[in-house]
């Protein structure tokens, strides 16, 4: 499974979808998509990761400089899993302390809205 | 045995990955490791990738998957010689420096103005999107339930290894 990546606006907010497997073949990808979004002005990103099959130490790389690119204009990234094999590498790396992960898109627009 | 040589590139690491996950489930590992076979030989080849990318991208990375007195190893063999940092020969008890910040960055982002790098550790990346060289192999460390990292003559050999029931 090869990676699939789709982006939409949702109250305000660049929703990115991502589809497949996020690994050091794939993720360049997703970085040059996010910078993509940041250069075009989008600072308040959710990434859903619900149908992420995979995710390595590369992947969470270009998802923390997704997350310093958007924090340098005062953004945020999102992250929406529920999937516990993925959580997992959030957990052993300290990453859950960094990223906002939440259950549902919904939820993380939600909680993004009511922090301002 | 099964032993793989593959071109470094990181198309081929998913490969790798898919070799790795269905020796380690004919050798009998349980299904509820496989995440975990899959994710660290993932990290080791494309580490191996990496270091040969730089060193020698014409020599082939190498990957041996043996399953011997209940255990299922496999062991990653590049040749990319001094391309890893002293750090980068982390076991399980002499994890990263990095590692150590990124655990203890409890602290939630952008609540210390002073805190480089937006609020994030510093650990967090290397201005390319990229995590601290080692991370990698960090994640090793705590997925594969036994983990040896040694230098070799021509580079870096991760061994790692889990329970199986050979058949």
């Amino acid at each position: 499974m090869d990676l699939k990546l789709d982006d939409h606006m949702k109250d305000g907010i660049r929703v990115v979808d991502v589809e497949g497997e996020i690994d050091v073949y794939t993720a360049p990808r997703l970085r040059e998509l996010l910078i993509d979004l940041v250069n075009k002005g989008d600072y308040q990103l959710v990434v859903n990761m619900e149908k992420v099959e995979f995710l390595d130490s590369t992947g969470l790389g270009v998802l923390v400089g997704g997350l310093k690119r958007v924090r340098a204009h005062d953004g945020s990234l999102d992250l929406v899993c529920r999937q516990e094999r993925i959580l997992k590498i959030f957990r052993i790396t300290g990453l859950t302390k960094v990223f906002g992960i939440h259950d549902t898109v919904e939820e993380a627009i939600k909680a993004r809205k009511s922090e301002k | 045995m099964v032993e793989l040589a593959f071109t470094p590139l990181p198309a081929h690491v998913r490969t790798a990955r898919l070799v790795a996950v269905a020796v380690a489930r004919r050798s009998g590992v349980p299904e509820s490791l496989l995440d975990e076979v899959r994710l660290a030989v993932g990290e080791a080849c494309s580490r191996a990738v990496e270091a040969h990318r730089q060193n020698c991208p014409a020599e082939p990375v190498k990957v041996e998957l043996t399953d011997s007195g209940g255990r299922f190893e496999v062991v990653v063999t590049d040749s990319g010689h001094g391309a890893a940092p002293a750090d980068d020969l982390a076991g399980p008890e002499m994890i990263p420096e990095g590692t150590a910040a990124l655990s203890q960055a409890g602290a939630v982002p952008g609540a210390s103005a002073a805190e480089a790098h937006n609020g994030l550790p510093a650990a967090l990346g290397n201005g390319h999107g990229g995590l601290e060289d080692g991370f990698g192999l960090a994640v090793i460390a705590e997925l594969a339930d036994d983990v040896r990292i040694s230098r070799t003559p021509a580079g870096i050999s991760v061994c790692m290894s889990w329970p199986s029931s050979a058949r």
